[in-house]
Protein backbone atom coordinates (compact mmCIF):
# COMPACT_ATOMS: atom_id res chain seq x y z
CA UNK A 1 0.00 0.00 0.00
CA UNK A 2 1.34 3.25 -0.66
CA UNK A 3 2.07 5.63 1.19
CA UNK A 4 -0.39 8.78 0.15
CA UNK A 5 -3.26 5.94 0.13
CA UNK A 6 -2.24 5.05 3.88
CA UNK A 7 -2.52 8.49 5.12
CA UNK A 8 -5.81 8.74 3.16
CA UNK A 9 -7.41 5.72 4.91
CA UNK A 10 -5.84 6.72 8.22
CA UNK A 11 -7.15 10.56 8.17
CA UNK A 12 -11.08 8.60 7.33
CA UNK A 13 -10.58 6.37 10.33
CA UNK A 14 -9.89 9.58 12.18
CA UNK A 15 -12.99 11.45 10.97
CA UNK A 16 -15.46 8.48 11.77
CA UNK A 17 -14.24 8.22 15.50
CA UNK A 18 -15.37 11.76 15.61
CA UNK A 19 -18.30 11.56 14.13
CA UNK A 20 -19.80 8.79 16.27
CA UNK A 21 -18.95 10.38 19.12
CA UNK A 22 -20.88 14.29 17.77
CA UNK A 23 -23.38 11.60 16.90
CA UNK A 24 -23.78 9.96 20.28
CA UNK A 25 -23.68 13.59 21.78
CA UNK A 26 -26.36 14.71 19.53
CA UNK A 27 -28.53 11.56 20.68
CA UNK A 28 -28.13 12.55 24.37
CA UNK A 29 -28.72 16.49 23.87
CA UNK A 30 -32.25 15.40 22.34
CA UNK A 31 -32.79 13.31 25.04
CA UNK A 32 -32.25 15.57 27.38
CA UNK A 33 -33.85 18.37 25.33
CA UNK A 34 -37.46 16.63 25.79
CA UNK A 35 -36.95 16.21 29.41
CA UNK A 36 -35.94 19.76 30.08
CA UNK A 37 -38.94 21.14 27.79
CA UNK A 38 -41.46 18.99 29.92
CA UNK A 39 -39.86 20.60 32.80
CA UNK A 40 -40.65 23.82 31.67
CA UNK A 41 -43.91 22.89 31.25
CA UNK A 42 -44.81 21.42 34.55
CA UNK A 43 -43.47 24.39 35.84
CA UNK A 44 -46.18 26.46 34.09
CA UNK A 45 -49.11 26.48 36.47
CA UNK A 46 -47.57 27.51 39.41
CA UNK A 47 -45.97 30.87 37.64
CA UNK A 48 -48.95 31.59 36.27
CA UNK A 49 -51.19 31.03 39.45
CA UNK A 50 -47.96 33.19 41.34
CA UNK A 51 -48.26 36.08 38.91
CA UNK A 52 -51.87 36.50 39.28
CA UNK A 53 -51.70 36.20 43.34
CA UNK A 54 -49.20 38.98 43.16
CA UNK A 55 -51.47 40.79 40.57
CA UNK A 56 -54.21 40.76 42.82
CA UNK A 57 -52.24 42.04 45.89
CA UNK A 58 -50.51 44.39 44.03
CA UNK A 59 -53.32 45.92 42.81
CA UNK A 60 -55.46 45.63 45.91
CA UNK A 61 -53.26 47.73 48.11
CA UNK A 62 -51.78 51.09 47.27
CA UNK A 63 -48.75 49.36 48.56
CA UNK A 64 -46.45 49.11 46.01
CA UNK A 65 -43.23 49.84 48.20
CA UNK A 66 -39.56 49.63 47.04
CA UNK A 67 -39.43 46.50 45.73
CA UNK A 68 -41.96 47.94 42.78
CA UNK A 69 -40.89 51.41 42.02
CA UNK A 70 -37.76 53.07 41.25
CA UNK A 71 -34.85 54.53 43.02
CA UNK A 72 -33.74 57.53 42.22
CA UNK A 73 -30.08 57.52 42.51
CA UNK A 74 -29.30 54.17 41.03
CA UNK A 75 -26.04 53.06 42.24
CA UNK A 76 -25.30 49.49 41.75
CA UNK A 77 -27.37 47.02 39.88
CA UNK A 78 -26.87 42.94 40.05
CA UNK A 79 -26.30 41.22 36.81
CA UNK A 80 -26.89 37.85 36.67
CA UNK A 81 -25.92 35.52 33.85
CA UNK A 82 -27.05 32.00 33.28
CA UNK A 83 -24.32 30.42 30.98
CA UNK A 84 -23.61 26.48 30.04
CA UNK A 85 -21.44 24.59 32.21
CA UNK A 86 -19.89 22.75 29.52
CA UNK A 87 -19.08 24.01 25.79
CA UNK A 88 -19.65 22.21 22.46
CA UNK A 89 -22.97 24.06 22.54
CA UNK A 90 -21.83 26.22 19.36
CA UNK A 91 -22.20 30.27 20.18
CA UNK A 92 -24.84 29.84 23.47
CA UNK A 93 -22.53 30.93 26.03
CA UNK A 94 -21.10 33.25 24.03
CA UNK A 95 -24.28 35.17 23.21
CA UNK A 96 -24.79 34.97 26.57
CA UNK A 97 -21.54 36.83 27.93
CA UNK A 98 -21.73 39.05 24.38
CA UNK A 99 -24.93 40.10 25.50
CA UNK A 100 -23.93 40.58 29.60
CA UNK A 101 -21.19 42.52 27.89
CA UNK A 102 -23.84 45.25 26.45
CA UNK A 103 -25.51 45.54 29.80
CA UNK A 104 -22.59 46.26 31.97
CA UNK A 105 -21.52 48.65 29.25
CA UNK A 106 -25.18 50.16 29.50
CA UNK A 107 -25.12 50.58 33.10
CA UNK A 108 -22.01 51.99 33.41
CA UNK A 109 -22.91 54.68 30.94
CA UNK A 110 -25.34 55.14 33.37
CA UNK A 111 -23.27 55.51 35.94
CA UNK A 112 -24.37 52.41 38.12
CA UNK A 113 -21.77 50.09 38.66
CA UNK A 114 -22.68 46.12 37.82
CA UNK A 115 -22.02 43.40 40.04
CA UNK A 116 -21.47 39.79 38.68
CA UNK A 117 -23.58 36.88 39.76
CA UNK A 118 -22.49 34.21 37.46
CA UNK A 119 -24.21 30.71 36.63
CA UNK A 120 -22.22 27.82 34.90
CA UNK A 121 -18.53 27.22 34.37
CA UNK A 122 -18.24 28.89 31.13
CA UNK A 123 -19.18 32.85 32.67
CA UNK A 124 -16.98 32.18 35.52
CA UNK A 125 -14.06 31.42 33.47
CA UNK A 126 -14.82 34.17 31.24
CA UNK A 127 -14.47 36.73 34.04
CA UNK A 128 -11.59 34.93 35.76
CA UNK A 129 -9.20 35.13 32.96
CA UNK A 130 -10.21 39.06 32.54
CA UNK A 131 -9.97 39.22 35.79
CA UNK A 132 -13.19 40.76 37.17
CA UNK A 133 -14.33 41.33 40.47
CA UNK A 134 -17.14 38.28 40.84
CA UNK A 135 -20.33 38.67 43.26
CA UNK A 136 -21.30 35.42 43.58
CA UNK A 137 -20.96 32.19 41.34
CA UNK A 138 -23.20 29.00 40.98
CA UNK A 139 -22.06 25.93 38.60
CA UNK A 140 -22.54 22.68 38.18
CA UNK A 141 -26.25 22.30 37.60
CA UNK A 142 -27.16 24.00 34.76
CA UNK A 143 -28.27 21.22 32.39
CA UNK A 144 -30.50 19.89 35.62
CA UNK A 145 -31.42 23.19 37.35
CA UNK A 146 -33.78 22.06 40.30
CA UNK A 147 -35.75 24.70 42.38
CA UNK A 148 -33.09 24.44 44.86
CA UNK A 149 -30.63 26.18 43.33
CA UNK A 150 -32.70 28.58 42.08
CA UNK A 151 -33.55 29.42 45.99
CA UNK A 152 -29.89 29.78 46.52
CA UNK A 153 -29.45 31.94 43.74
CA UNK A 154 -32.10 34.14 44.24
CA UNK A 155 -31.40 34.17 48.19
CA UNK A 156 -27.84 35.57 47.66
CA UNK A 157 -29.49 38.53 45.26
CA UNK A 158 -32.33 39.11 47.17
CA UNK A 159 -30.18 39.73 50.69
CA UNK A 160 -28.09 42.05 48.40
CA UNK A 161 -31.53 43.88 47.15
CA UNK A 162 -32.56 44.09 50.91
CA UNK A 163 -28.78 45.68 51.66
CA UNK A 164 -29.03 49.63 51.79
CA UNK A 165 -26.50 50.94 48.94
CA UNK A 166 -24.63 52.45 51.20
CA UNK A 167 -23.83 49.44 52.31
CA UNK A 168 -22.95 47.73 49.14
CA UNK A 169 -26.17 46.46 48.39
CA UNK A 170 -27.77 46.45 44.94
CA UNK A 171 -30.21 49.07 43.69
CA UNK A 172 -31.47 46.88 41.06
CA UNK A 173 -31.47 42.84 39.51
CA UNK A 174 -31.15 42.00 35.77
CA UNK A 175 -30.86 38.49 34.65
CA UNK A 176 -29.07 37.52 31.24
CA UNK A 177 -30.64 33.92 30.08
CA UNK A 178 -31.40 32.47 26.99
CA UNK A 179 -35.40 32.40 26.00
CA UNK A 180 -36.17 29.25 24.74
CA UNK A 181 -38.59 29.66 21.91
CA UNK A 182 -38.70 27.08 19.58
CA UNK A 183 -36.42 23.97 18.68
CA UNK A 184 -35.13 25.96 16.03
CA UNK A 185 -35.28 29.47 17.64
CA UNK A 186 -33.50 31.02 21.20
CA UNK A 187 -33.34 34.12 22.17
CA UNK A 188 -31.20 35.98 24.83
CA UNK A 189 -32.92 38.36 26.86
CA UNK A 190 -32.55 40.98 29.10
CA UNK A 191 -35.07 41.01 32.12
CA UNK A 192 -34.90 43.47 35.03
CA UNK A 193 -36.59 41.24 37.90
CA UNK A 194 -36.66 44.22 40.99
CA UNK A 195 -37.74 46.54 40.71
CA UNK A 196 -40.80 44.94 39.06
CA UNK A 197 -41.14 46.03 35.47
CA UNK A 198 -44.55 47.34 34.77
CA UNK A 199 -45.98 45.98 31.81
CA UNK A 200 -48.41 48.29 30.10
CA UNK A 201 -50.82 46.18 28.34
CA UNK A 202 -54.13 46.37 27.67
CA UNK A 203 -57.09 45.20 30.28
CA UNK A 204 -58.14 42.60 27.47
CA UNK A 205 -54.71 41.45 27.40
CA UNK A 206 -54.08 40.92 30.73
CA UNK A 207 -57.27 38.93 31.63
CA UNK A 208 -55.93 36.68 28.42
CA UNK A 209 -52.78 36.53 29.67
CA UNK A 210 -53.61 35.90 33.72
CA UNK A 211 -56.96 34.06 32.47
CA UNK A 212 -59.03 36.33 34.70
CA UNK A 213 -61.00 39.44 33.99
CA UNK A 214 -61.32 41.43 37.26
CA UNK A 215 -59.87 40.36 40.33
CA UNK A 216 -62.32 39.58 42.77
CA UNK A 217 -62.18 41.35 46.10
CA UNK A 218 -59.96 39.15 47.81
CA UNK A 219 -59.61 39.15 51.66
CA UNK A 220 -55.81 39.17 52.56
CA UNK A 221 -54.47 36.99 55.11
CA UNK A 222 -52.93 38.21 57.59
CA UNK A 223 -52.69 41.31 55.06
CA UNK A 224 -51.99 42.63 51.67
CA UNK A 225 -48.87 44.31 53.05
CA UNK A 226 -48.09 40.88 54.49
CA UNK A 227 -49.06 38.55 51.61
CA UNK A 228 -46.95 40.88 48.90
CA UNK A 229 -44.17 40.96 50.77
CA UNK A 230 -43.99 36.91 51.52
CA UNK A 231 -45.09 36.30 47.65
CA UNK A 232 -42.28 38.78 46.35
CA UNK A 233 -38.76 36.52 47.31
CA UNK A 234 -40.84 33.73 45.91
CA UNK A 235 -41.31 35.79 42.71
CA UNK A 236 -37.84 35.99 42.49
CA UNK A 237 -37.36 32.47 43.10
CA UNK A 238 -39.78 31.75 40.46
CA UNK A 239 -38.40 33.95 37.72
CA UNK A 240 -35.18 32.95 38.36
CA UNK A 241 -36.40 29.45 38.03
CA UNK A 242 -38.23 29.90 34.97
CA UNK A 243 -34.76 31.46 33.87
CA UNK A 244 -32.78 28.56 34.72
CA UNK A 245 -35.16 26.32 33.04
CA UNK A 246 -35.74 27.25 29.96
CA UNK A 247 -31.93 28.18 29.49
CA UNK A 248 -31.17 24.53 30.43
CA UNK A 249 -34.04 23.77 27.32
CA UNK A 250 -32.29 26.15 25.08
CA UNK A 251 -28.84 25.09 26.08
CA UNK A 252 -29.64 21.12 25.17
CA UNK A 253 -31.08 22.73 21.83
CA UNK A 254 -28.13 24.74 21.24
CA UNK A 255 -25.90 21.44 21.68
CA UNK A 256 -28.26 19.17 19.72
CA UNK A 257 -28.03 21.81 16.50
CA UNK A 258 -24.32 22.08 16.82
CA UNK A 259 -23.59 18.33 17.37
CA UNK A 260 -25.69 17.54 14.28
CA UNK A 261 -24.01 20.42 12.36
CA UNK A 262 -20.50 18.63 13.53
CA UNK A 263 -22.42 15.28 12.08
CA UNK A 264 -22.57 16.50 8.52
CA UNK A 265 -19.73 18.19 8.54
CA UNK A 266 -17.67 14.66 9.34
CA UNK A 267 -19.88 13.05 7.21
CA UNK A 268 -19.02 15.32 4.15
CA UNK A 269 -15.60 14.77 4.93
CA UNK A 270 -15.84 11.49 4.96
CA UNK A 271 -16.78 11.62 1.52
CA UNK A 272 -14.27 13.92 0.08
CA UNK A 273 -11.75 11.74 1.78
CA UNK A 274 -12.55 8.45 0.18
CA UNK A 275 -13.27 9.75 -3.16
CA UNK A 276 -9.49 10.84 -2.48
CA UNK A 277 -8.12 7.83 -1.20
CA UNK A 278 -10.08 6.04 -4.20
CA UNK A 279 -8.47 8.00 -7.21
CA UNK A 280 -4.76 7.47 -5.09
CA UNK A 281 -5.66 3.49 -5.14
CA UNK A 282 -6.19 3.67 -8.59
CA UNK A 283 -3.02 5.84 -9.42
CA UNK A 284 -1.28 3.04 -8.15
CA UNK A 285 -2.71 0.02 -10.06
CA UNK A 286 -2.02 2.12 -12.99
CA UNK A 287 1.21 2.87 -12.17
CA UNK A 288 2.10 -1.23 -11.29
CA UNK A 289 0.34 -2.13 -14.27
CA UNK A 290 2.87 0.21 -16.32
CA UNK A 291 5.65 -0.67 -14.60
CA UNK A 292 4.99 -4.76 -15.42
CA UNK A 293 3.95 -3.80 -19.13
CA UNK A 294 7.46 -1.77 -19.26
CA UNK A 295 9.21 -4.53 -17.63
CA UNK A 296 7.42 -7.06 -19.64
CA UNK A 297 8.34 -4.92 -22.51
CA UNK A 298 12.37 -4.55 -22.04
CA UNK A 299 12.47 -8.16 -21.49
CA UNK A 300 10.82 -9.12 -24.91
CA UNK A 301 13.49 -6.37 -26.53
CA UNK A 302 16.26 -7.66 -24.94
CA UNK B 1 -74.63 21.26 45.99
CA UNK B 2 -71.76 23.65 44.65
CA UNK B 3 -68.35 22.10 45.20
CA UNK B 4 -65.04 23.35 45.35
CA UNK B 5 -62.28 23.08 42.35
CA UNK B 6 -59.04 22.40 43.89
CA UNK B 7 -55.86 22.74 42.94
CA UNK B 8 -52.46 21.80 44.48
CA UNK B 9 -49.99 23.29 42.78
CA UNK B 10 -45.99 22.45 43.63
CA UNK B 11 -43.07 24.47 41.30
CA UNK B 12 -42.49 21.89 39.29
CA UNK B 13 -45.48 19.44 39.19
CA UNK B 14 -49.52 19.93 39.81
CA UNK B 15 -50.42 17.24 43.13
CA UNK B 16 -53.73 17.34 43.09
CA UNK B 17 -56.73 18.17 41.07
CA UNK B 18 -60.34 17.30 41.64
CA UNK B 19 -63.49 18.68 43.24
CA UNK B 20 -63.54 18.46 46.91
CA UNK B 21 -66.48 19.39 49.85
CA UNK B 22 -64.04 21.32 52.18
CA UNK B 23 -60.89 21.92 52.45
CA UNK B 24 -58.73 22.87 55.91
CA UNK B 25 -55.17 24.80 55.82
CA UNK B 26 -53.18 26.22 58.21
CA UNK B 27 -52.65 30.19 57.95
CA UNK B 28 -50.14 32.36 60.39
CA UNK B 29 -53.34 33.51 61.90
CA UNK B 30 -54.54 30.05 63.00
CA UNK B 31 -56.31 26.97 60.92
CA UNK B 32 -58.97 28.12 57.93
CA UNK B 33 -61.84 26.19 56.64
CA UNK B 34 -62.91 26.39 53.35
CA UNK B 35 -66.39 25.60 52.59
CA UNK B 36 -68.38 25.87 48.94
CA UNK B 37 -69.85 29.55 48.64
CA UNK B 38 -66.83 31.02 51.15
CA UNK B 39 -65.58 34.58 50.47
CA UNK B 40 -62.66 35.44 48.11
CA UNK B 41 -59.27 35.23 50.11
CA UNK B 42 -55.95 35.46 49.37
CA UNK B 43 -53.56 33.96 52.32
CA UNK B 44 -50.47 32.51 53.06
CA UNK B 45 -49.96 29.16 54.48
CA UNK B 46 -47.97 27.74 57.05
CA UNK B 47 -45.75 24.98 56.78
CA UNK B 48 -48.22 22.08 57.61
CA UNK B 49 -50.79 19.43 56.32
CA UNK B 50 -53.67 20.44 54.71
CA UNK B 51 -56.85 18.14 54.27
CA UNK B 52 -58.80 17.98 51.48
CA UNK B 53 -62.41 16.06 51.52
CA UNK B 54 -63.03 15.44 47.93
CA UNK B 55 -66.46 14.69 46.36
CA UNK B 56 -65.68 11.21 46.04
CA UNK B 57 -63.26 9.15 47.59
CA UNK B 58 -61.65 9.10 51.15
CA UNK B 59 -59.58 11.91 52.08
CA UNK B 60 -56.55 13.47 50.85
CA UNK B 61 -53.93 15.14 53.04
CA UNK B 62 -51.41 17.01 51.97
CA UNK B 63 -47.47 18.09 53.66
CA UNK B 64 -46.85 21.70 52.11
CA UNK B 65 -44.16 23.86 52.78
CA UNK B 66 -44.37 27.38 51.73
CA UNK B 67 -47.03 28.44 50.09
CA UNK B 68 -50.30 30.00 49.98
CA UNK B 69 -53.71 29.59 48.90
CA UNK B 70 -56.00 31.35 46.49
CA UNK B 71 -59.55 31.29 46.56
CA UNK B 72 -62.41 32.88 44.42
CA UNK B 73 -65.63 32.10 43.02
CA UNK B 74 -65.32 27.74 44.54
CA UNK B 75 -62.01 28.06 42.82
CA UNK B 76 -59.10 27.27 45.28
CA UNK B 77 -55.86 26.88 44.07
CA UNK B 78 -53.28 25.94 47.04
CA UNK B 79 -49.58 26.68 45.79
CA UNK B 80 -45.93 25.31 47.77
CA UNK B 81 -43.06 25.42 46.94
CA UNK B 82 -42.86 21.81 47.94
CA UNK B 83 -45.93 19.70 48.33
CA UNK B 84 -46.69 16.08 48.87
CA UNK B 85 -49.42 13.56 48.83
CA UNK B 86 -49.42 11.65 52.10
CA UNK B 87 -49.70 8.38 50.37
CA UNK B 88 -46.11 9.43 48.68
CA UNK B 89 -44.91 10.14 51.76
CA UNK B 90 -42.64 7.61 52.99
CA UNK B 91 -42.92 7.10 56.49
CA UNK B 92 -39.53 5.75 57.35
CA UNK B 93 -37.58 7.85 55.33
CA UNK B 94 -39.36 11.10 56.53
CA UNK B 95 -38.77 9.33 60.31
CA UNK B 96 -35.18 8.82 59.26
CA UNK B 97 -34.33 12.43 58.17
CA UNK B 98 -36.36 14.05 61.23
CA UNK B 99 -33.60 11.84 63.57
CA UNK B 100 -31.02 13.06 61.21
CA UNK B 101 -31.94 16.71 62.02
CA UNK B 102 -32.51 16.22 65.08
CA UNK B 103 -29.02 14.47 65.61
CA UNK B 104 -27.47 17.51 63.29
CA UNK B 105 -28.41 19.35 66.72
CA UNK B 106 -30.79 22.66 67.19
CA UNK B 107 -28.12 25.21 66.02
CA UNK B 108 -28.42 25.10 62.51
CA UNK B 109 -31.23 26.70 60.93
CA UNK B 110 -31.02 24.10 58.21
CA UNK B 111 -31.45 21.15 60.41
CA UNK B 112 -34.05 22.79 62.11
CA UNK B 113 -35.97 23.96 58.73
CA UNK B 114 -35.00 20.10 58.19
CA UNK B 115 -36.70 18.36 61.30
CA UNK B 116 -39.73 20.77 60.78
CA UNK B 117 -40.10 19.50 57.49
CA UNK B 118 -39.98 16.37 58.30
CA UNK B 119 -42.16 16.56 61.17
CA UNK B 120 -44.95 17.98 58.59
CA UNK B 121 -44.23 14.83 56.30
CA UNK B 122 -45.02 12.72 59.59
CA UNK B 123 -48.17 14.28 60.34
CA UNK B 124 -49.52 14.26 57.02
CA UNK B 125 -49.36 10.96 56.75
CA UNK B 126 -50.62 9.91 60.61
CA UNK B 127 -53.71 12.40 59.50
CA UNK B 128 -55.01 9.67 56.28
CA UNK B 129 -54.13 6.65 58.60
CA UNK B 130 -56.53 8.03 61.53
CA UNK B 131 -59.31 9.15 59.46
CA UNK B 132 -58.83 5.64 57.49
CA UNK B 133 -59.44 3.78 60.41
CA UNK B 134 -62.67 6.45 61.51
CA UNK B 135 -64.46 5.66 58.12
Amino acid sequence: MGAQLRVYRRRIKSVQSTKKITKAMELIASSRFVKAQQRVEASLPYTQELLRAISAAVSHGNSKGALVSEVENRKRAAVILITSDRGLAGAYSSAIIKEGEGLNALLKEEGVTPEHYLVGRKSVGYYKFRERKIANSWTGFTDQPTYEDAKRIAAAVFEAFNTPTAEGGVDEIHLVYTHFVNMAVQEVRVRRILPVEILEVSKAEASEKLDTKVFPLYDFEPSPEAVLKALLPRYVENMIYTALLLAAASEHAARRRAMKSASDNAEELIRTLARQANQARQAEITQEISEIVGGADALASA
Amino acid sequence: MSELNVSVVAVDRKIWVGSAKSIVAKTPEGEIGILPGHEPVLSLLVNGVVRIEPTEGSKVAIAVHGGFVAMDTDNVRILAETAELSSDIDVDRAQKALDRARAAGEDSPEALAAAHRAETRLKAAAAVTASGMHS
